[in-house]
């Protein structure tokens, strides 16, 4: 809608932004006094250093199956070149043509569902993008369109992803529940990295249900949620959760990265894990 | 309600009298002063009490030694939204933020809001805010219902009412980067004040515009720019009355666009039921 707002730009002139001829004179992009640049920097760091570690682990292609735990980056195995896994997430979807590492075929979808992320969207936004670097601190960029055109409008497929992360968290969930077995594939029987497992998953389930995509199909979306009671309720729980999205974003991405790197010096051999009963 | 814009005189928390407060010290601002054609940042030396706001601070300069200073203010407690600028580069009330906030050894800077067209000193022009106000169509009432029988659960209108404690003082339109960095997008985008209103009115259990074919979700993403919002919080973060605004209103306008446009279930269930949105 554009009834008389057009901006005030002077024909031939760069708009300008906080130096637009129309504002205060003031030359500086910001007058900022605090380390605003730290938490950027901390977060495009941690951002950084998963995505290295991950790229590492995804297209290595081994040590990622120490029985009886599955490294979450590889868990389900869709393709025929995965490792034998007693009852385990091994299903031959792809068959035998895909020559690539197993990981690259699942990581897919907890990717886009963390890249689509409203929490990691302000993250990466802010951290890598400096769009805008911090609040009040001038963008140093010309022309700005947000999330209105391609590539950045499919930002708005943030809800299919969702669907996704909730069968892939099934799936790490029954990993889970396989770790309660020995290497013998016994039942009963744990060790600590089957507590690494239970923290990891318990990490990811309250990270994906804490999702705003979530909170909105439970109930934010109704207009009464006095005539949905149960939905009114389910959507407090997640909203509770949601609150702490951004901890559990971070938390969860740090457990998932420790849960692979924990089966990774087993099945190396740099670790044996100390088993519980 | 009116609002005070004070040129020197008529402030009582103006005079330079410390009332021989023991915990009176001096500190150095440094305050932007001119108009559109011109201006800078000046240095003062001022008086400051134990207690005091920065609000008191720019009263005792108004008094003592810049009795031309503009400076826009009214309730002196947080609820007008009259006062907002800029203290240290980062947007806030001038009558809320407290003075002991700052060491006695930092030189404070207090700056207009830079997002919007100056008019002298602390004082800008925030009529494209009112020009988006009026963009946003108001509450459609009930058919139904007269005046006077309208009854609502109060979990159906929490939603709405947070908003409502907005006090309009655009500290959140003035540190959205969408507009404050990029001039062009005023005319495209109504900034987070007022998707957060068309956000209230689409939660409100009342509204009845959809029955009238105005689609709020619609509007908000066509016509009031939602597109533009990357979420990135900062006003949230600016807001004194602690609004939720980027994830109670904007992503959840976000979310209700997505179940008009990109949902394919939404869009599979809306046709098998053949129902308008509860």
């Amino acid at each position: 809608m554009a009834t008389g707002t057009e901006p005030h730009l002077k024909k031939g002139t760069s708009p300008g932004g906080v130096r637009h001829h129309t504002r205060a004179a003031i030359s500086a992009a910001h007058l900022r006094t605090d380390r605003w640049w730290l938490q950027p920097a901390a977060t495009a760091a941690g951002l950084f250093a998963f995505v290295v570690y991950s790229t590492w682990r995804a297209f290595a292609n081994a040590d990622y199956y120490a029985a009886p735990y599955v490294s979450p980056f590889y868990s389900p195995c869709v393709a025929e070149n995965c490792e034998p896994m007693k009852n385990g997430p091994n299903w031959e979807i792809f068959g035998s043509w895909w020559g690539l590492s197993p990981a690259l075929l699942i990581l897919i979808f907890p990717l886009g569902f963390r890249l689509t992320c409203y929490y990691y969207r302000k993250a990466y936004y802010r951290g890598f993008w400096a769009s805008p670097p911090a609040c009040a601190v001038a963008e140093p960029h010309a022309k700005y369109t947000g999330e209105t055109r391609f590539p950045l409008i499919l930002q708005n497929i943030h809800r299919y992803f969702f669907y996704a992360a909730v069968p892939v968290a099934g799936i790490l969930t029954y990993d889970t529940v396989l770790s309660f077995r020995n290497e013998d594939y016994e039942w009963g029987h744990a060790g600590l990295g089957t507590l690494v497992f239970v923290v990891n998953i318990s990490l990811i389930w309250a990270y994906t249900l804490s999702c705003h995509s979530c909170r909105h199909i439970v109930g934010g979306k109704l207009k009464h949620f006095s005539k949905h009671p149960v939905r009114y309720r389910m959507w407090r729980w997640v909203g509770w959760l949601n609150g702490r999205h951004m901890l559990l974003a971070w938390a969860s991405l740090i457990s998932v990265a420790l849960a692979d790197f924990y089966v990774y010096l087993i099945a190396s051999g740099a670790f044996d894990d100390p088993r519980f009963f | 309600m009116s609002t005070r814009t004070t040129s020197g005189t008529g402030s009582s928390a103006a005079d330079g009298d410390a009332g021989g407060d023991s915990g009176a010290y001096d500190a150095r601002f440094r305050v932007w002063r001119g108009d559109v054609d011109g201006g800078g940042l000046k240095d003062f030396t001022v008086q400051v009490n134990d207690g005091e706001v920065v609000l008191d601070i720019i009263h005792r300069l108004q008094a003592t030694q810049a009795p031309d200073l503009a400076v826009r203010w009214n309730c002196k407690a947080g609820k007008c939204g009259s006062c907002s600028a800029e203290i240290n580069g980062r947007p806030r009330l001038l009558c809320m933020t407290r003075m002991s906030v700052f060491g006695r050894d930092e030189v404070i800077t207090v700056t207009p809001l830079r997002a919007f067209p100056v008019v002298r000193d602390l004082v800008t022009d925030v009529g494209f805010n009112y020009t988006k106000a009026r963009e946003v169509p108001a509450f459609v009432p009930p058919a139904e219902l007269a005046p006077g029988e309208y009854r609502m659960m109060q979990e159906d209108v929490d939603r709405s009412q947070e908003f409502r404690k907005c006090i309009e003082c655009f500290l959140c339109q003035d540190t959205c980067h969408v507009v404050r960095d990029h001039e062009e997008n005023k005319t495209a985008f109504a900034g987070p004040r007022f998707l957060m209103r068309v956000a209230e009115l689409d939660m409100h259990p009342l509204d009845a515009a959809a029955a009238t074919g105005l689609d709020r979700k619609a509007t908000a993403q066509e016509e009031h720019g939602l597109g533009y919002c990357n979420i990135t919080k900062c006003c949230t973060e600016v807001c004194p009355e602690g609004i939720h605004i980027t994830d109670n209103a904007l992503i959840p306008l976000k979310e209700r666009a997505v179940d008009r446009k990109y949902d394919p279930l939404v869009w599979l269930g809306n046709k098998i039921r053949r129902r308008p949105t509860t």
